[in-house]
């Protein structure tokens, strides 16, 4: 197979995906290198799991160029798929079989002999921690560890490249930890991870290199570290009134930081120094009810980017 | 790579393997209820009755069609709810088609599966009917494919339309409106020729027509002309192989989007 080493894993250019009327995915350009870990961040609805589909060769392009592993998903889909691991965004778990069948078929889904899927099914069901509940029906488990089934049974094939479309949504916090944990060793193992979240703290921990969509067009490009240093302030002064107050401060705001922005339950005052503006503002006799200095996240990025947050 | 379709029939046969006792009971007890009821308890009534059943007893003239009936029923129960299932409500072929596998092979695999669902629930059918001695060896042998066939002529093209469909609603309606009928007027309890005279051409077009009749005829060895058998292995064979060129349509539509 031709791949130098400097090859993209994946390369999208004017990557386009029509639904009738909907244009669900906008003519976006990406590369993912070998060994990184990239991110999709936007809104339910950008285009994050098209895109993640017409990747995983599942879903056909409208128009635009896309290649896979060096090869074209319209030609060789069941190629690339078979060095491919996905999670999507719902789980496709078989709730009829066990743990442990649900793995076994998968396997043989790609073609992997049954002592073969049996060793591997083994060793991911330690590194998932589902041990114990090897020979339990699925439909048994809690969100949380079907999504760790799931994230075992992607790896099954031992892929060069998983697919994880919001590996994490829908869990609770301590499960959330325990499968960015599996998902960086996993990447410390050499493979590449292409995930979507619409969690900023996700993004931050995960990924080397990620872009922001929003309605189905990437908006901008970088490691999160960049992407705060240029889109943000290194620190957010966040001030909340009373009801009814936030409303009559016009222009007292104004010069407190680099920049104000006023969202419906607070003000967002953007600055390198926190406390100082937040000193600021109390000597322009503001009191507000609490007030937060945060470091910049991508939550800003995206506000700044969208003038929209991001999540609920 | 594996012969396309392979991987689908190992996934029902391990979710068989979890589920067949479930399913044991009525396999065996179905035939069981039908050919004493009908076949014994209801024969016993019919006057004459072996005269005017081609010769043999309403019981051996009622277990070939009830096998081919069965063979539909099966087929089509198993192309509705659990093909949804795996379309929509656990979404395990859009997980197979993740892999290397694509639509074709849940289709083909899917027709296998049939063979094999269908083959045991015949294949007990048809013990049954061995022990009631409403069969005999070595004929019951070339009946089963014959079920089989018929099983298939349903389970395909019933497995193109549930392809389509996003919600359960139009099973029920199936069952009523289509295979309640043809179980009840395809010859299955007695024989076409006493439908009225304009009723009897309608027979002809309808799929279990054909294959009690190819099942019937191979289970008592009486009318084995090979026109009319060749008639009746056509229909139901292209019965098969149009619902499965539909179907290899549907489910690519359905999965590739």
């Amino acid at each position: 197979m031709p791949q130098g080493d400097t090859a993209p894993l994946i390369r999208a250019r004017g990557l386009t995906k029509r639904f009738a009327a909907l244009t669900a995915v906008d003519a976006v350009d990406f590369d993912v290198a070998a060994g990184e870990a990239f991110g999709f961040l936007g809104p339910n609805g950008a285009g994050k799991t098209s895109t993640m589909r017409m990747i995983g060769c599942v879903s056909p392009r409208s128009g635009g160029e896309l290649t896979v592993l060096g090869m074209d998903p319209e030609t060789q889909g069941p190629r690339i798929r078979s060095r491919l691991g996905v999670v999507p965004q719902e789980d496709t778990l078989d709730m009829e079989l066990t743990v442990f069948e649900n793995l076994l078929i998968y396997g043989r889904y790609f073609d992997v002999s049954y002592r073969e899927t049996r060793r591997r099914a083994g060793e991911l069901l330690e590194f998932v921690q589902l041990n114990e509940r090897r020979d339990d029906l699925v439909e048994k488990l809690s969100g949380g560890m079907k999504r760790r089934l799931t994230i075992a049974r992607s790896l099954i094939n031992e892929p060069d490249l998983a697919l994880l479309d919001e590996p994490t949504t829908g869990l609770d916090p301590q499960a959330r930890h325990l499968v960015w944990e599996r998902l960086y060793r996993l990447k410390q193992k050499g493979t590449t991870l292409v995930l979507t979240t619409h969690y900023m703290d996700e993004a931050e921990q995960l990924c080397d290199r990620l872009v922001v969509m929003d309605k189905a067009r990437i908006v901008a490009e970088g490691s999160p570290r960049a992407l705060i240093e240029r889109y943000s302030t290194r620190e957010v002064l966040e001030l909340r009134f009373p009801v009814g107050v936030q409303e009559t401060l016009d222009g007292q705001l104004d010069g407190l930081g680099d920049r104000v922005e006023q969202l419906p339950d607070r003000v967002l005052v953007y600055t390198a120094d926190g406390e100082s503006a937040a000193v600021a503002a109390h000597e322009r006799g503001l009191r507000p009810e609490t007030v937060l200095v945060r470091r910049s996240s991508l939550e800003d990025v995206f506000l700044r980017l969208t003038g929209r947050t991001l999540v609920e | 790579m594996a012969v396309a379709g392979v991987r689908h029939l190992e996934h029902n046969l391990l979710v068989y393997r979890r589920v067949w006792r479930g399913t044991a009971f009525s396999t065996l007890v179905s035939p069981v209820l039908f050919l004493s009821a009908m076949g014994l308890g209801l024969g016993s009534l019919i006057p004459g009755g072996v005269a005017r059943f081609d010769g043999v007893s309403y019981l051996a003239f009622l277990a070939p069609g009830l096998l081919a009936a069965q063979a539909m029923q099966t087929a089509t129960i198993e192309s509705s709810w659990p093909l949804l299932a795996g379309f929509k409500w656990l979404k395990t072929f859009q997980g197979a088609i993740a892999t290397p596998q694509g639509p074709s092979d849940i289709a083909l695999g899917h027709l296998y599966w049939q063979v094999v669902r269908v083959g045991i629930v015949t294949g007990v059918f048809l013990l049954v009917a061995l022990a009631f001695g409403a069969m005999t060896m070595p004929r019951a042998f070339l009946a089963w494919p014959a079920a089989i066939l018929t099983g298939l002529a349903f389970g395909m093209p019933m497995a193109a339309w549930t392809a389509t469909q996003h919600t359960e609603s139009s099973f029920p309606v199936i069952f009523r409106f289509v295979i309640t009928p043809l179980f009840l007027f395809s010859g299955t309890f007695f024989p076409i020729e006493q439908l009225p005279a304009a009723i009897q051409p309608v027979a002809w077009l309808t799929p279990l027509f054909h294959g009690v009749a190819l099942t019937r005829a191979l289970a008592l060895g009486h009318g084995l002309d090979p026109l009319v058998l060749g008639i009746h292995f056509a229909a139901l064979g292209a019965l098969v192989v149009a619902g499965a060129a539909v179907a290899l349509i549907t489910f690519r539509r359905r999965l590739i989007v």
